[in-house]
């Protein structure tokens, strides 16, 4: 059951995705442009997504488990730390570079050709090196 | 500053939005998980008992939808200005920010900004700002473009 229903999460993400045409890097760079012909159109993407999810986390707020028995994971963290601005900086930096962030590269990869499949595949790269980096740390803290 | 009106499609990207924020919404509640497609993705390199599956099914639907899509109409045209180099680099960026950086567009920008989270809030105008500056530069200060 929780397979289906994440299923049809994806399905209806990548839906939202190409609707939008933010699986259109030339589109999503139209946006971060300030200084040249501004598209707003990734501003009231993220607006609409923002809006239609906040019924969802209200909900979510006053209840343990999720509709299917499921614990509901919601982030603890509070501290704006440095790991997470210099994360994203970086993050958005690459996101300026070529218009792909992670859902829209996912939801090109099997449709766009190669530039969205060398994007995926360096990106899982990157995580990789993160993933390696933190087991590192862990074992260097436990020892 | 110069709206491109031409290019502006504000109801199908209120339209796509709403269905984002569903599919993020009904993760949620159905699931009990944050639809922060940089945290599903990378939280398959540190896997977790009864934590890949759906992970997987995600992920699937997501490379699946165009396929869906095409099913009705066509796709609409993607433009990708950026050469191997900058794709690369860009996707290495990606991966290694979203990961310190704790999400994407979707964890932070859409879910932790519905869940009014501060620290998403302060990720969210972190990676816009980067964004803005890198465009900015590209176009402007080196005139190349990506």
């Amino acid at each position: 059951m929780k397979i289906l229903f994440a299923l049809w999460a994806g399905l209806l993400f990548g839906t939202g995705l190409i609707l939008s045409d933010m699986t259109n890097p030339a589109k999503v760079l139209a946006f971060l442009d300030l200084a040249g012909a501004w598209d707003p159109s990734l501003g009231i993407v993220m607006g609409g997504a923002l809006v239609a999810a906040m019924p969802a986390y209200a909900i979510a707020r006053r209840r343990r488990r999720s509709l299917l028995g499921e614990t509901l994971q919601l982030p603890t963290a509070t501290r704006i730390d440095r790991r997470l601005l210099l994360g994203s900086l970086v993050f958005g930096g690459g996101w300026g570079l070529a218009g792909y962030c992670p859902g829209p590269a996912l939801a090109s990869v099997l449709v766009g050709g190669i530039k969205p499949l060398l994007f995926v595949v360096a990106m899982v790269a990157g995580m990789a090196v993160y993933a390696l980096l933190e087991r590192r740390d862990a074992q260097r803290a436990a020892a | 500053m110069d709206i491109d009106w031409f290019n502006f499609t504000p109801w199908s990207a209120l339209a796509g939005g709403l269905l984002i924020g569903l599919a993020a919404g009904g993760l949620l509640l159905f699931n009990g998980r944050v639809a922060g497609v940089s945290g599903i993705l990378g939280g398959l390199l540190h896997p977790a008992r009864g934590e890949t599956g759906w992970r997987l099914a995600f992920l699937a639907g997501l490379a699946l939808a165009p396929l869906l899509h095409l099913l009705a109409a066509p796709l609409p045209p993607a433009e990708v200005d950026a050469g191997w180099p900058a794709l690369i680099a860009s996707g290495l960026l990606v991966g290694i920010g979203t990961r310190y950086g704790g999400g994407c567009t979707s964890g932070h920008g859409v879910c932790g900004m519905a869940r009014g989270s501060p620290r998403s809030l302060a990720a969210t105008v972190a990676f816009m700002s980067a964004g803005f500056a890198v465009v900015y530069l590209l176009r402007h200060v080196f005139g190349s473009g990506p």
